[in-house]
């Protein structure tokens, strides 16, 4: 009576699945591009408490961060429409994702602003630096420097959770493992390979954006 | 010894069984005379059937029911069954008709005879009064939301155009949320579930485009009782004649019966 396990079953739709995990790379991709440009205005906004932005990123960081993740894409697709703005399942989960991670990025980020010298940035203004010289290479390129791991950390977190906007009909990832479990009623096989899947993305995106910190943010050590 | 008891008994059961259907045979003049008709009815399946808010069962098949003990001249008695014991409380003579959402299959039709289509039960494409869909082949260019791994949704994939698109939703409530959030423009889903989404909201009313899979109701009677069979016909011809079945599915429904029924 054991179970036969059967990963051709799976193996039939390997299309379906490697579409579902390059959209949700595209996904991550597009919504962690605007989510963390987003949390660097607001961070930068809370860190120098530039009002009233500041009240209002706030009021942002504290609603998102203490609702659900599908309660927000939810709002959007089903909700928002009735306001008359429409989004396809692309745009509503871009948009819940980008919104998401910019309130936890705004935090991670603010964090690594708010823990620079005061002595540094008062050394960068005796040397004539511009305002804007000093946030650029004093203020923020440390400050990312500092929170970077927990940012990547936080990137794929939005990246797992994306599997959520399969239930807005966005044919993601774990889209396609519910659609082939309908299907075939293999849950064990799918599932297992999926999990897999997302393993595999989340090590890629997690080496890849480590890469992108050491190259283009943390800039070559000092010697 | 053991296995013998066991065949014994089934051979009891049997002889019961069959006792209890010839008993029932010539059952018309026998609720003529008692002047009750019973009729097994569902009490968990809205809007076919269900309890009110007064405790009293309503819905399509108590309406139904009401029909027909009215043409028949005689008294209603209910009897709540659910779907699995539904069949059984007819053979074992427990009731007279059962009128409880049934559909025809081989299986059945070899335990008990069918009356006259009733009740329309089908699953198909529904959407709004102005967008004009008739087949299959009209869905091209449009969006339909269904409930993923639903019958229809199987269905639906095999029939819709290659360039339909087909949105697929974990649940019913997510495919009427997309619906009546106007994500698709057409749903794919059964009748009862088209019902009480018109139930519970006017804002996108859903009108029936095409039939995917039809399999309609029919009232059970018992095997070779013919005189109730033609009576329960006829009651149903003139209720759908007279105008009285569009009534009680426009009741319970929310649309017309359709023209094949």
């Amino acid at each position: 009576m054991a179970y036969q396990f059967d990963f051709a079953a799976v193996w039939a739709y390997h299309e379906m699945l490697a579409q579902g995990a390059m959209r949700t790379l595209a996904l991550t991709a597009v919504g962690a591009g605007i989510g963390v440009a987003v949390g660097t205005l607001g961070a930068v906004v809370r860190a120098w408490r530039l009002a009233p932005f500041d009240r209002v990123f706030g009021v942002y960081v504290e609603l998102i961060r203490n609702t659900p993740f599908i309660v927000q894409l939810f709002f959007i697709f089903f909700g928002l429409p009735s306001l008359g703005v429409h989004m396809s399942e692309w745009q509503a989960a871009v948009l819940a994702m980008a919104v998401n991670l910019g309130a936890y990025s705004t935090e991670i980020i603010r964090a690594g602003i708010v823990a620079t010298p005061r002595g540094q940035i008062e050394a960068a203004a005796s040397l004539a630096l511009s305002r804007f010289e000093i946030f650029r290479h004093v203020v923020l390129r440390p400050a990312l420097q500092r929170v970077w791991p927990a940012l990547v950390s936080q990137i794929v977190i939005v990246m797992l959770g994306s599997s959520v906007c399969s239930q807005i009909s966005a044919e993601e990832l774990t889209f396609a493992a519910n659609f082939i479990q309908s299907r075939n009623f293999r849950a064990f096989e799918t599932y297992v390979v999926v999990a897999v899947l997302y393993l595999l993305l989340a090590l890629l995106v997690r080496q890849l954006l480590l890469w992108i910190g050491r190259r283009f943010v943390v800039g070559r050590p000092a010697t | 010894m053991n296995r013998r008891n066991i065949l014994r008994l089934f051979a009891a059961a049997a002889l019961a069984c069959g006792l209890l259907t010839t008993a029932h045979a010539g059952s018309l003049e026998t609720i003529q005379k008692s002047g009750t008709l019973r009729v097994a009815v569902p009490q968990d399946f809205p809007p076919f059937g269900s309890v009110g808010p007064d405790m009293k069962p309503r819905g399509y098949d108590v309406d139904m029911a009401g029909l027909i003990a009215k043409g028949l001249g005689v008294k209603l008695e209910l009897i709540a069954v659910t779907s699995t014991n539904r069949v059984p409380y007819l053979t074992a003579g427990k009731a007279d008709l059962v009128i409880s959402s049934l559909g025809k299959n081989p299986d059945r039709e070899k335990v008990i005879d069918f009356s006259n289509a009733y009740a329309p039960f089908f699953t198909g494409v529904f959407g709004p009064d102005e967008l004009k869909v008739t087949a299959a082949a009209d869905l091209a260019g449009k969006t339909i939301g269904v409930t993923r791994g639903a019958v229809e949704d199987l269905d639906l994939s095999k029939i819709a155009p290659a360039s339909a698109t087909i949105k697929r939703f974990e649940d019913n409530n997510a495919t009427i949320a997309a619906y009546l959030s106007g994500q698709v423009q057409l749903v794919a889903t059964g009748n009862v579930v088209a019902a009480a989404i018109n139930e519970r909201s006017n804002k996108r009313p859903l009108d029936t485009k095409f039939l995917i899979k039809n399999s309609p109701c029919y009232v059970g009677v018992n095997k070779g009782d013919e005189p109730l069979l033609a009576k329960v016909n006829e009651v149903i011809a003139k209720a759908k004649q007279s105008g009285a079945l569009n009534e009680i599915a426009q009741r319970w429904l929310h649309a017309p019966l359709p023209a094949g029924l």
